[in-house]
């Protein structure tokens, strides 16, 4: 056998392989072929679902999609700093500080309150809400389901006679819990005496 | 009948302080002018008040109703006024108002009707009553564990698809100066044996195992007097376990007398024990034979500030000033009173609150007797609380996860195992508040899981709303579309049917109909010229636009009047 014979020899098995490895990778990407989006899937299950829109963009949903388009990940106020470690660890990204542009992280959650005796019943602000937590009809009194909102106060700014109010969550005895423990070990001794002005 | 007894990991031996307490018989105090019940007593759902203000109320009386399974319902201490129903601040460490039914006692203490199981159901003995009513006759009279965590007792028994082979009755008792369920037992140790021996008829095991440290000889003494007294069913066992904290942990007990560990996130009735405290059994016991719902409870007051130290025999609701009146409470500064004992208690932060069916001791330390906490010091990485922990878990792990709020790590290290027995922090050589830490990082964990669970709603109402939108808006533009479909429809047919006349009318009525056309025609030529006019005369741009509508006019024009000469020749062809 000549040298050429040897060398075709040798190359039929790879080509035999190539193809039917390109067989297996071309089924296998009709058969397993994901729908959607996932990563903004994923992202869209980390973001806090206020649908306020104060991140630029009308909803969690679009936000998600867009951060998945390469979008900045501090753009949520409501989330917080907790909400972007989150992103960012499942991007595999540096944590950012949040984007002061957008709005500011609230100490307490907020919720929407209706004065009801100065609604005129315009319905406005059920238009508004992205939640559905507002009931009401025209020339009706509006009342906001608590439960159900979102404190994205999306509804505040449509309503004529400026009577809704986004009043903070009072905790109740049903979702209080200990507060850590506030002490002084980051202090030596000495330092001690001097914070807390007694002998320790 | 020999038991092997088994050993949990880790444990501790605190000072007793049991013996102050145990010098005197139960006692009970007066009766309170006023009583404060709160709603909740109980771990599950609050019970529905169904009193109103002004109503009277009769000693047994139920006044609030159980809301779904996990629920008790709340039964009148003592017959009065019921005087208030409002927010007051209760027995819990948050310090937050919660509802109360508030009753002015008149001190006749009269009874309402309470008939006992046997007299309502005319039945001898329990094996001719369904197990059902048994049980209902139990939720009914609103008994809830009383070791400390109120979990309603007839849910307990409730058949589930494990088969129970164990019922343990927990006398165990371990917590320091705590010695509620101790006189129990030495006073009233038939009771015990008797409403164990109710639990174990409704539980259906092979066994049941009376647990008792052996830190209490006469306890133990008392019970197997009781036992041979009352002759009942040889499968109750009294055993005597080694004294070590936290024994009477439901799962610590469950591994001493069976070897079995409860899995995490399971409960007892999984590995197939159901674990009742002694008291509980007494209260089933009264209510089953004397049909008493559980308006009153033994609870320990102790500590250096009391006078006298001892277990009293209180109705629920009593006030806590009322109690400490009685007990001879010397006031301390700084003001602290524990409810609870040294180790699972905590520091009320009001001392207006009343007693409920959970409170099994008031502590009231002087601060040589239990100094505030000194200042926590950093953790060295001892290891003391690994070898303490009786749930064999990792304390200073979580001690770190929690100060670094690593929840998910704090998870995976089985946070949520902890019993927050405070072994750990008994301990620990720098004297750091392990439990605390814990308890908050357990409530951050739970707080952010009922995020999660609403923003999870959140996401599904804005979605089915956005869906909402788009269906209204497509079945708007379908409806338009309709319409204009069905407006070319009819001027389609309109025009056909048009068409149809003039082909089928006579000649000469189609030459008149012309005529007419033609006529109309030029007046409309006319009209035009004349608008055309006026616009050259004025100069006004549009005088371009009117021109084109002229002769557009006068093409239509010359196209009728060829129309109508070509009729008039089909005429005179036709002639």
């Amino acid at each position: 056998m000549s040298m050429l014979w040897i060398l075709l020899l040798a190359a039929i098995p790879l080509v035999i392989l190539a193809m039917f490895s390109g067989a297996l990778l071309g089924f296998a990407e009709v058969r397993f072929k994901v729908e959607g989006n996932p990563i903004a899937d994923q992202l869209n299950d980390i973001l806090p679902q206020t649908q306020c829109g104060q991140c630029g963009y009308p909803g969690c949903r679009p936000y998600a999609e867009a951060i998945a388009a390469g979008e900045k990940i501090n753009k949520c106020p409501p989330g917080g700093e907790s909400t972007i470690a989150a992103i960012a660890d499942l991007l595999g990204v540096e944590p950012e500080p949040l984007d002061a542009e957008h709005g500011v992280e609230d100490d307490v959650p907020l919720v929407a309150f209706i004065r009801e005796e100065e609604c005129i019943g315009c319905t406005k602000c059920i238009q508004a809400c992205p939640v559905d937590a507002i009931v009401g009809a025209a020339k009706q009194m509006h009342t906001v389901i608590s439960d159900e909102c979102t404190g994205c106060d999306l509804c505040v700014e449509p309503c004529p006679v400026d009577c809704i109010d986004m009043i903070p969550v009072e905790t109740t005895i049903n979702d209080w819990f200990w507060q850590a423990p506030s002490n002084n070990l980051e202090l030596i001794a000495t330092d001690r005496q001097t914070v807390t002005g007694e002998p320790s | 009948m020999n038991l092997t007894l088994h050993r949990f990991h880790g444990g501790i031996h605190p000072a007793q302080n049991k013996e102050q307490s145990t010098h005197q018989p139960i006692k009970s105090i007066p009766l309170p002018s006023q009583l404060i019940l709160p709603v909740r007593q109980h771990s599950g759902t609050p019970a529905k008040p169904i009193v109103s203000v002004g109503d009277s109320v009769l000693k047994g009386q139920v006044i609030a109703e159980a809301v779904g399974h996990r629920s008790v319902p709340i039964h009148a201490p003592s017959s009065g006024v019921v005087s208030a129903i409002e927010d007051r601040t209760t027995s819990h460490p948050s310090g937050l108002p919660e509802l109360c039914i508030i009753i002015d006692t008149d001190g006749l203490e009269q009874w309402c009707e309470h008939p006992n199981l046997f007299n309502k159901t005319d039945c001898q003995s329990l094996s001719d009553l369904p197990n059902e009513e048994i049980l209902e006759h139990i939720q009914n009279s609103g008994i809830a564990g009383l070791g400390g965590a109120g979990f309603p007792t007839a849910l307990k028994l409730y058949k589930t698809k494990h088969h129970t082979h164990t019922l343990i009755i927990n006398g165990a008792e371990c917590e320091p100066y705590i010695t509620a369920d101790d006189m129990l037992m030495r006073e009233r140790a038939d009771h015990v044996i008797q409403g164990a021996q109710i639990l174990l008829h409704l539980s259906e095991a092979k066994r049941c195992l009376i647990a008792v440290e052996d830190n209490k000889p006469e306890a133990i003494r008392a019970l197997h007097e009781s036992l041979q007294v009352l002759k009942v069913n040889p499968a109750i066992q009294i055993v005597s376990i080694p004294t070590v904290y936290p024994s009477g942990g439901e799962k610590q007990l469950i591994k001493i007398l069976t070897g079995e560990e409860v899995p995490t996130d399971g409960i007892p009735a999984d590995i197939g024990v159901i674990c009742q405290n002694v008291g509980t059994a007494a209260a089933v016991y009264r209510a089953v034979y004397f049909g008493e719902p559980l308006i009153s409870r033994i609870t320990t007051a102790t500590g250096d500030a009391i006078k006298q130290p001892g277990n009293y025999e209180v109705l629920i609701g009593t006030p806590l000033p009322h109690f400490l009146e009685h007990t001879g409470y010397i006031a301390q500064q700084p003001e602290r009173i524990i409810a609870g004992g040294s180790l699972m208690g905590f520091t009320l932060p009001e001392l207006n609150v009343p007693l409920i069916k959970t409170s099994n001791c008031i502590l009231a330390p002087t601060t040589s007797e239990l100094p505030l906490n000194d200042l926590a010091m950093e953790c060295i990485r001892c290891g003391q609380c690994v070898s303490a922990c009786p749930q064999g878990l990792l304390p200073h792990q979580l001690y770190w996860f929690s100060k670094a709020q690593d929840h998910e790590k704090a998870e995976q290290h089985n946070i949520f195992d902890c019993i927050e027995c405070g072994a750990c922090s008994f301990v620990c050589p720098s004297h750091i508040p392990l439990v605390q830490y814990y308890r908050h990082t357990k409530g951050e964990i739970r707080t952010e899981r009922l995020a999660q669970q609403k923003s999870e709603i959140a996401r599904q109402r804005y979605e089915n709303r956005n869906e909402r939108l788009a269906r209204i808006e497509a079945e708007r533009a379908a409806a338009r579309e309709a319409r204009a479909k069905a407006k070319a429809e009819a001027d389609a047919l309109r025009a056909k049917q048009e068409a149809e006349a003039a082909a089928t009318a006579s000649p000469d009525s189609q030459i008149e109909d012309l005529e007419r056309k033609i006529l109309a025609q030029q007046d409309r030529v006319t009209k035009a010229q004349k608008s055309h006019q006026a616009a050259q005369e004025a100069n006004l741009d549009t005088a371009d636009i009117l021109f084109k509508a002229v002769e557009k006019q006068q093409t239509k024009l010359q196209q009728l009047e060829q129309e109508l000469i070509a009729l008039r020749n089909n005429v005179t062809q036709e002639n």
